[in-house]
């Protein structure tokens, strides 16, 4: 028998939510404080109209939902995934306001894409949008990468068992300190210093490319945040092809690079444990993924004689694969030059990237290489099964921080995602066809948007129906919270209806 | 005397060759570009628009990006061209038009197979300015009204408390 929710869960559910929203609310200070520093009045209004609106829900959830009781598992998980939905209406008003989103659902589309580190843009008219709604753009994908829930919970909670539901909620299940309240501020350190070194580096890159120095390193921290975060969204139309400098090129790939890491390897390495990088069944997994992914794509460039030579071949191809399978979404080629100048399976070879993403516990998107890496030592396993002698005992293991012996559960929960991943990429591209769209490019985009990429060959724009917008919504939210507080959040609702 | 037969020249082939081009043919877009990139691969092209972000100065070239309402493409120019660019696009002001006659590159040998066009001729259109922008009335009373819904929340908020 289905239970009905109770009025307690609801209250529950409103008084976390409206922390949460606060912690958006104190994050618009920062648009405002750069709207007023670069005297962007307008711009700052809108901030200002924003924050207010977040900060009266915000109220009125705590107000209406006091209460003293812990989240249980249901609650964490339908806190998590409302949270998103909720940050998304809301982070969407000053984006709205400015007037560069068509319509107030392009401007959503434009939030979650942000917040869930996608990168796909319905912007209009973006090389004359101002530095505080540029700033927002990329503070969100910051806000998203790191997890919403981990900055609320890292800012405004004190220790409560709860953190750790909405922490898992969020997509994450690894926690990097005992305590997931530590593990969240070990996140936000080691993302600040990183945002810090990354602005610096390619501010100084910017101001010898030309750039003048105050857009040199405004650029610099959007893009910083954008790479490391995984997100995609650059200040200028042109991605990374604005700057026309190889070195900013090679910057960014090392940012991507340690964007798609795992967090508690970036702890690993912190402490000094180097061994852990070549060790680590991710990282194997990660390195093993891009050689073939690139051999994949190089062979297909060289099939269409795409480049001129071997070097602009390596440069293009290996650029927009490492951006794809960090799925981070820079390009340095134009959206419609995946399908001019790229051949198909060149477009198989980015679309493979694309789905198979970083690594668990990292801002990346995708199915994750630990899953994948799982679910190629128990095929090695069951292979082993059938080679070697029937009395033969044996257990496969692997390295991942520790030595792990495979099983059951954890092979069933690598291909249960896996499996739910590959059904949305394959869904989103049967709505893209339903509007016309052919099967590559309707698989590139769904992918794009489900593994929370960014890259485009031409369908996502302003123009595409508002069905295929809410359809990539979806996915990208679907695809950023990784299913199991999405199917919470339904069956929840389903409970509502059906339950007694 | 050299010089000089050097300059003749230099104007005989634009009187011949760009000039008459950048008269009778309209300029191509970027999305033509984009799109049919093997055919005006290595050609020279007309190509207009707005000077947008950024002149990056690389010692005796510059780097422009300019704009021509549905793509940004790149554009390499010699560093006096770019210094007659007045003003670029941003949230503050509106860059110079420009029209550009160059060689149009898909996959540039010189420049990391970039796509971008390199210029040989840059003409003015019109001169950017700054942009004033009021602030919005409607804007600042709807964040008033706001205000004072936060407030009465607020003490509504402590009154139930107490």
């Amino acid at each position: 028998m289905i239970l009905k929710p109770r009025l307690e869960d609801l209250k529950i559910i409103g008084f976390y939510l409206g922390k949460i929203i606060l912690g958006l609310a104190f994050s618009m200070v920062i648009p405002i404080l750069t709207g007023l520093f670069c005297r962007e009045f307008n711009p700052a209004l809108d901030f200002i109209i924003g924050i207010e609106i977040s900060i009266l829900l915000g109220l009125i959830l705590i107000a209406l939902c006091r209460t003293d009781k812990d989240l249980n598992w249901m609650q964490g998980m339908i806190v998590v995934s409302l949270s998103w939905v909720v940050l998304m209406f809301l982070g969407a008003v000053p984006l709205y306001l400015s007037g560069h989103w068509k319509s107030f659902l392009d401007a959503c589309f434009e939030a979650m894409s942000g917040f869930a580190t996608t990168g796909l843009s319905l912007a209009q008219d973006l090389d004359h949008i101002s530095y505080t709604h540029n700033l927002w753009r990329h503070f969100i994908m910051f806000l998203g990468g790191q997890g919403i829930v981990v900055i609320a919970l890292s800012l405004f909670v004190r220790g409560f068992s709860g953190a750790f539901k909405m922490y898992v909620g969020e997509g994450r299940d690894e926690k990097i300190m005992p305590n997931v309240i530590h593990t969240s501020r070990f996140i936000w350190t080691v993302s600040i210093v990183y945002l810090v070194l990354g602005t610096l580096a390619l501010g100084i890159a910017g101001i010898f490319n030309g750039m003048k120095p105050f857009n040199s390193f405004f650029h610099g921290a959007c893009i910083f945040m954008a790479a490391f975060d995984t997100g995609g969204f650059s200040p200028q139309s042109q991605s990374i092809l604005y700057y026309h400098s190889f070195i900013y090129e090679l910057i960014t790939i090392a940012i991507m690079v340690l964007g798609a890491l795992n967090f508690k390897l970036h702890y690993h390495l912190w402490m000094g444990s180097r061994k852990e990088i070549f060790k680590n069944i991710e990282t194997r997994s990660f390195f093993i993924a891009i050689i073939i992914t690139f051999s994949i794509i190089a062979i297909g460039l060289k099939q269409l004689s795409s480049y001129p030579s071997a070097f602009i071949l390596f440069r293009k191809g290996f650029y927009q694969l490492i951006s794809a399978q960090t799925t981070t979404g820079f390009s340095t080629i134009y959206s419609p030059q995946f399908l001019f100048d790229w051949n198909p399976l060149a477009l198989v070879g980015l679309i493979l990237a694309m789905a198979l993403g970083g690594c668990v516990c990292s801002t990346t998107g995708g199915i994750k290489m630990l899953r994948i890496g799982i679910i190629f030592k128990a095929i090695k396993e069951d292979v082993k099964k059938i080679i070697m002698p029937e009395k033969a005992v044996f257990s496969e293991k692997f390295y991942h921080m520790k030595e792990v012996f495979l099983n059951d559960k954890l092979v069933r929960g690598a291909l249960i995602i896996s499996l739910f991943y590959i059904i949305l990429y394959f869904l989103g591209a049967l709505i893209g066809m339903f509007f016309g769209n052919p099967f590559l490019e309707s698989l590139f985009e769904s992918t794009s948007a489900a593994a929370n990429i960014g890259f485009s060959c031409g369908i996502t724009s302003a123009t595409m129906p508002a069905a295929l917008k809410i359809t990539y919504i979806i996915q990208m939210w679907a695809g950023r919270l990784e299913f199991m507080s999405v199917f919470t959040i339904l069956g929840f609702l389903y409970a509502s209806i059906k339950g007694k | 005397m050299k010089n000089k037969n050097r300059l003749i020249l230099a104007a005989a082939f634009f009187i011949f060759t760009l000039l008459p081009q950048a008269c009778f043919s309209g300029s191509i877009s970027s999305s033509e570009l984009i799109k049919n990139a093997k055919e005006h691969d290595g050609k020279l092209v007309i190509f207009s628009g707005e000077a947008i972000g950024d002149v990056m100065m690389r010692g005796e070239f510059a780097w422009v990006n300019i704009n021509d309402g549905e793509n940004s493409l790149g554009v390499w120019m010699s560093s006096s061209m770019a210094k007659e660019i007045k003003f670029t696009g941003s949230y503050k002001t509106s860059g110079d038009k420009l029209r550009i006659t160059g060689i149009f590159n898909r996959a540039c040998p010189m420049h990391g197979g970039d796509l971008d066009i390199h210029a040989q001729a840059l003409h003015s259109l019109a001169e950017g300015g700054q942009i004033v922008r009021k602030l919005q009335q409607s804007k600042k009373n709807l964040s008033l009204i706001l205000l004072g819904a936060l407030l009465l929340i607020w003490i509504l908020t402590l009154f139930r408390r107490k």
